[in-house]
């Protein structure tokens, strides 16, 4: 027990204060208390980062990293007499992953923080965004350190409702409403997975803890230990460890808004943006990819199969969104996409990881990728706040020609749009070579098309760039301003981290087997990746630096493919149909209906037969003694026949 | 004797609000020492499965009917429910005009007979009790209710009624086959202790018994009196029955039939647990398609109940711990459902969700309370659902057998339905824009309201965010009835 437990106590204590007194606080108090409470924890967890990377506090004595569980408390017992170890346990566990997130989660946060106290200033209900965003931050906080498999499910699930609640936060807005309750229920279905395979894990390995079901054989180096009880079960031909992990990465996939569960993360862009920036762009759409990094050994040693399938969905993903992200004209949306399709890059990563040593190196590009993109993400988006901010419409349409007018925003744009490009010395560069060189040793398609998606993604962030801040200018209503120091200050931070995390040491610090190793650039991969990008950059250039007709005629020659593409491919469609027609139309009706008329009616059938038999019988009880005289001598007759016939 | 101070206290109360507000507060401070005490005890090393037993007080000794009670970890658990939940509901029903009087006194006579039935350990006794709950009710929906309320009073006391004639039948099967030596007894513990009972008879009373309180617990397909009486029953009766009343049925089944009937139980499970399981499925698919908000909230019910028996019959420690669990969870939030609705109800006189819209925006805090209540329904960590729900998935997934197994997976399912129409309701009733322009006009939630509202919301937000004490409390009473 030590001070890390305020990394997780300040936030929860934030929503609390804010949630419950908020509304006796003036806004910018709030704003303010919110911001200083979460100022104190950033601190800490910078802190926590220097000791763990820096110090001999995260060095074991053979010069790997540390694996230290800093507190754990039994939180809900659900041990049984077969089962002992069956608990859910609150508590932290330090590892290089985890400390990263830290950084990354509070950075981010922080300035999203900042940031919010411009971009949100005068709005109804102020205190609550702030409240939610201290529950965000708690639960994504919670979320990184979870000792356990189930505490890392509690945090998911308060993720997801604090993603709710800020998609939710212009609420009479129905296509906000809307949009909430489609991020929730979406995600919600694929935790659904995540929990049946949490309960199929748990059933045979008997345990819920992460070291005990990451503890790598160090025998065999190839099993992990809690696993040798559940070799060669199979059904339905899959082993049950690979079904299990299966549904456990459905259920990230849902969280990284993988295909086919992207369809929520392009909606969910209807909450305010510094709360796109934190949730939906840099922290919790990367639980997923966290998820999957976190069980990494046991997907590499129990079920590679699963692996492979990971890999192909990151890559099949990554294309498909980054095809869409060029047709798409609010540029929320293409953030969005581009969102998706970055995330499946980490995806790609992990899928095709090996483990130990240089062979790891997916999984450190893949947890570097997270990084920067955490950072140009976070400023591409918080940019498009400003812009937003300025000219009050989400449409490329109602813009043009910004740079004049926004300096700031235009050159922290531009920085983040080169970074995601992967140009050098960026960051960007940086972690999706790594990326590449890793898809290159492992699958040559993923290789290509990874390649392939890196010039769509240039193409399409600068198609964003040059339509926002060249090309020709609209009518504006109201000239556009600069946003105020409070917005652009944070921006400016964010991009400083843009430039220069792609020259951390990152494979000194986080690898597969803890033990830091070495990385050299390949050059061809990098001089290619480099040429692609430049190249969909150059198409950008040409199309949409200034206004011309080729965009439409290229458009217009594919036109199918195109609609299609700017239509998403249909995929919500065919969403709705499932659930509205199927489902609610289909299912629900019909058993709504079933009750009431088969099983109600029943019940009632019931009643009405007591009810028709006695109006029927109760003409017997008539009191005419003659009736009664008749019926009872016919009876006697009767049986006396009776007792002499039988 | 804790049991007796919870009779005269009910007994007594039947002038003024007032009064019934004080006896309810110190009901509640009753039960809650009674659950600290119990803790302590426990702490202190009282073994014996139930504390604060009485000498039995014979009262028809020829067919020797005691009145004996006494309480276990489970019997506390669900005390402090019944408290908690009567204190709000009297809170609820400040506002009543019509026949106060008599209304607090068959509310009275309601909780008269949910308190005796959890600390019975006499089955007549606690069958005495069982009817004493029921009967009330037909009164408070028949005089105080809304809607078709004779209909639904008939409907729902008829069914409870025919449910608990196999009960009867049940109850002295159990009775007269239970015995050894030719001694006849009511008493739980003692039939439990024989063990008599020959299998060929359990099997026959058995499913009884269970269907008599199943019917009671809304299990498939012995539920449709749940809808229409919850429609039409007035707000605190609404608590009342579906927080206390229905988890009669899932702690009768657990304390008569499997408790005293267990091969019996073992080898007819699965019959319940394809009927329950469809409950679980079947109640939420149904929520989601209604249009009042008090038949969605009572065909959730309906699939909550059903988790509760579906839980019951996986037979471990966890997942009865769970079920448990559930009932006292299902019992705080449904009970703040309907409390939530009777408000909202009181204000626009009107339950269909088409008709509402935007009400956050005019009243906040009865806004905030009902997402909070979707939320502990939906089963969010941090509130009392959560706890109850997992230690029921991952507790029934325990069971060997892929069938049971194959059940809980279906079960899970739920959880996403759940989600669907508890959205629905919040998106439709309290976010968008204002449906009509009558609704601007009205005020936000009174003292007696909030304390109602807040009162249950602390209980289910204590559950949730510290729930090892209660698990470990009710587990304890588990483990002894397993033995």
């Amino acid at each position: 027990m030590d001070y890390t437990i305020l990394l997780l106590a300040i936030p929860f204590l934030m929503f609390l204060i804010i949630g419950l007194l908020g509304y006796k606080m003036t806004p910018k108090f709030s704003g303010l208390l919110g911001s200083a409470g979460l100022a104190v924890v950033t601190a800490l967890a910078y802190y926590t980062a220097y000791r763990y990377f820096f110090t001999e506090f995260g060095q074991a004595a053979d010069g790997a990293r540390e694996t230290i569980v800093m507190f754990n408390y039994t939180w809900l017992d659900l041990s049984n007499a077969s089962r002992p170890d069956l608990m859910i346990q609150i508590g932290m566990l330090l590892d290089p992953i985890s400390v990263m997130m830290l950084v990354v989660i509070t950075t981010v946060s922080m300035m999203v923080h900042i940031y919010s106290m411009g971009y949100m200033h005068g709005e109804e209900g102020f205190q609550r965004y702030y409240a939610v965003l201290s529950l965000f931050t708690f639960a994504m906080l919670g979320l990184v350190v979870a000792t356990n498999i189930f505490q890392m499910y509690i945090f998911w699930e308060l993720v997801g409702v604090s993603s709710f609640l800020l998609i939710s936060f212009y609420f009479t807005k129905p296509s906000a409403v809307r949009a909430a309750k489609k991020a929730f229920i979406v995600t919600r279905f694929a935790d659904m997975f995540f929990l049946i395979g949490i309960l199929i894990l748990s059933y045979y390995t008997k345990t819920f803890d992460f070291l005990k079901l990451t503890a790598v054989d160090p025998e065999a180096q190839h099993a992990t230990l809690v696993f040798s009880t559940m070799g060669g079960k199979m059904f339905m031909g899959l082993s049950v460890t690979s079904i299990a992990l299966l549904l456990i990465f459905l259920g990230g996939a849902g969280k990284s808004a993988m295909f086919p569960f992207h369809i929520w993360l392009p909606d969910a862009m209807e909450g305010p943006t510094p709360a796109s920036a934190l949730i939906h762009a840099a922290t919790m759409v990367v639980a997923g990819v966290f998820l999957v990094a976190r069980l990494f050994p046991v997907y590499f040693f129990e079920a590679p199969d699963v692996l492979h399938i990971i890999a192909y969905i990151g890559g099949f993903t990554s294309l498909f969104a980054a095809i869409i992200a060029c047709t798409q004209t609010d540029i929320k949306r293409v953030l969005a996409f581009s969102t998706i399709s970055q995330i499946a890059y980490m995806m790609v990563a992990l899928g095709v990881s090996g483990f130990g040593g240089h062979d790891g190196l997916g999984f450190t590009a893949s947890m570097w990728h997270l990084f920067t993109h955490a950072m140009f993400k976070a400023t591409l988006f918080m940019a498009a706040g400003c812009i937003i901010h300025a000219v009050h419409s989400n449409e490329m349409d109602a813009m043009g020609g910004l740079r004049h007018y926004m300096k700031k925003t235009y050159y922290t744009f531009g920085i983040a749009c080169f970074a995601i490009a992967g140009i050098f010395p960026l960051s960007g560069f940086f972690s999706k070579d790594e990326i590449l060189v890793a898809a290159f040793e492992a699958d040559k398609i993923l290789y290509f098309c990874q390649t392939f998606v890196a010039g769509l993604t240039a193409f399409y962030m600068f198609r964003l760039f040059f339509r926002i801040f060249f090309y020709n200018e609209p009518k504006f209503e109201h000239t556009p301003h600069e946003a105020p120091a409070n917005m652009w200050v944070p921006l400016c931070i964010l991009s400083v981290f843009t430039i220069f995390s792609g020259w951390f040491p990152f494979s000194k610090w986080i690898s597969t087997d803890l033990i830091g190793y070495d990385i050299h650039t390949v050059w061809p991969i990098a001089i290619g990746s480099t040429v692609v990008a430049l190249i969909g950059i150059g198409t950008a250039y040409v199309l949409y630096y200034k206004k011309n007709d080729i965009p439409d005629r290229i458009a217009n020659t594919c036109k199918s493919f195109y609609t299609w593409a700017s239509h998403r491919f249909y995929i919500d469609e065919v969403y709705l149909f499932i659930t509205n027609k199927i489902i609610f139309g289909g299912i629900c009706a019909a058993i709504a209906w079933f009750d009431r008329h088969i099983i109600d009616g029943f019940m009632d059938l019931l009643g009405w037969t007591t009810n028709t038999v006695s109006e029927e019988t109760k003409e017997i009880q008539s009191g005419s003694v003659q009736q009664y005289a008749w019926v009872f001598i016919m009876g006697v007759i009767t049986i006396v026949t009776l007792a002499l016939y039988l | 004797m804790m049991a007796i101070i919870f009779c005269i206290n009910g007994e007594k109360k039947n002038l003024i609000r007032m009064v019934m507000a004080a006896g309810a507060l110190a009901m509640l401070g009753t039960s809650v020492y009674l659950t600290l005490d119990f803790l302590a005890q426990r702490e202190a090393g009282a073994t014996a499965e139930f504390l604060y037993c009485n000498d039995p007080i014979p009262w028809y000794e020829t067919l020797n009917i005691n009145y004996s009670v006494g309480v276990d970890g489970i019997s506390v658990a669900m005390l402090l429910l019944s408290t908690i939940v009567v204190t709000t509901g009297v809170f609820a029903s400040w506002g009543l005009e019509k026949l106060t009087k008599e209304y607090f006194l068959w509310f009275l006579m309601l909780s008269l007979g949910v308190f005796g039935f959890f600390i019975s350990i006499d089955l007549f006794t606690m069958f005495l009790f069982y009817e004493v709950a029921l009967i009330p009710m037909y009164l408070l929906i028949g005089l105080w209710g809304t809607g078709r309320k004779e209909y639904s009073a008939m409907k729902l006391t008829l069914m409870l009624m025919g449910g608990s004639a196999f009960l009867m039948v049940g109850i002295f099967g159990i009775y007269y086959y239970s015995s050894m030596d030719g001694n006849l007894t009511f008493n739980i513990l003692e039939i439990a202790k024989n063990h008599a009972m020959p299998i060929d008879k359990q099997m026959i009373f058995f499913p009884l018994t269970f269907v008599g309180f199943g019917v009671l617990g809304a299990m498939f397909p012995f539920h449709t009196w749940s809808p229409d009486g919850h429609a039409s029953a007035p707000t605190a009766v609404s608590m009342l029955h579906a927080g206390v009343l229905m988890k009669l049925g899932g702690y009768g089944c657990f304390r008569i039939a499997m408790y005293l009937m267990p091969e019996a139980a073992d080898q007819l499970a699965w019959i319940f647990i394809i009927l329950t399981g469809t409950s679980v499925v079947y109640g939420a698919f149904s929520a989601c398609v209604q249009n009042d908000l008090k038949y969605i909230n009572a065909y959730s019910s309906v699939s909550h109940c059903g988790l509760v028996l579906f839980a019951l019959l996986m037979m471990n420690k966890t997942a009865m711990t769970g079920a448990i669990l559930q009932m006292v969870s299902h019992g705080l939030m449904t009970a703040l459902f309907f409390a939530l609705i009777g408000m909202i109800y009181g204000r626009t006189h009107t339950r269909d969700i088409r008709e509402m819209g935007g009400l956050m925006k005019i009243m906040p805090v009865l806004g905030v309370c009902y997402v909070i209540a979707g939320m502990a329904s939906l089963g969010l960590p941090g509130l009392s659902g959560f706890v109850a729900e997992m230690t029921v998935f991952v507790g029934a997934f325990e069971h060997s057998d892929l069938f049971h197994r194959f059940f809980v997976i279906a079960g899970c399912t739920s959880i996403v339905i759940t989600a669907v129409y508890i959205l629905r309701v919040v998106g439709k009733v309290l976010f968008g824009p204002v449906q009509d322009k009558h609704h601007e006009q009205l005020t936000d939630a009174c003292w007696y309201e909030k304390v109602a509202a807040f009162g249950l919301i602390i209980a289910i937000a204590g559950i949730g965010l510290a729930p090892l004490w209660l698990s470990n409390m009710i587990s304890d009473g588990i483990m002894n009835m397993l033995k």
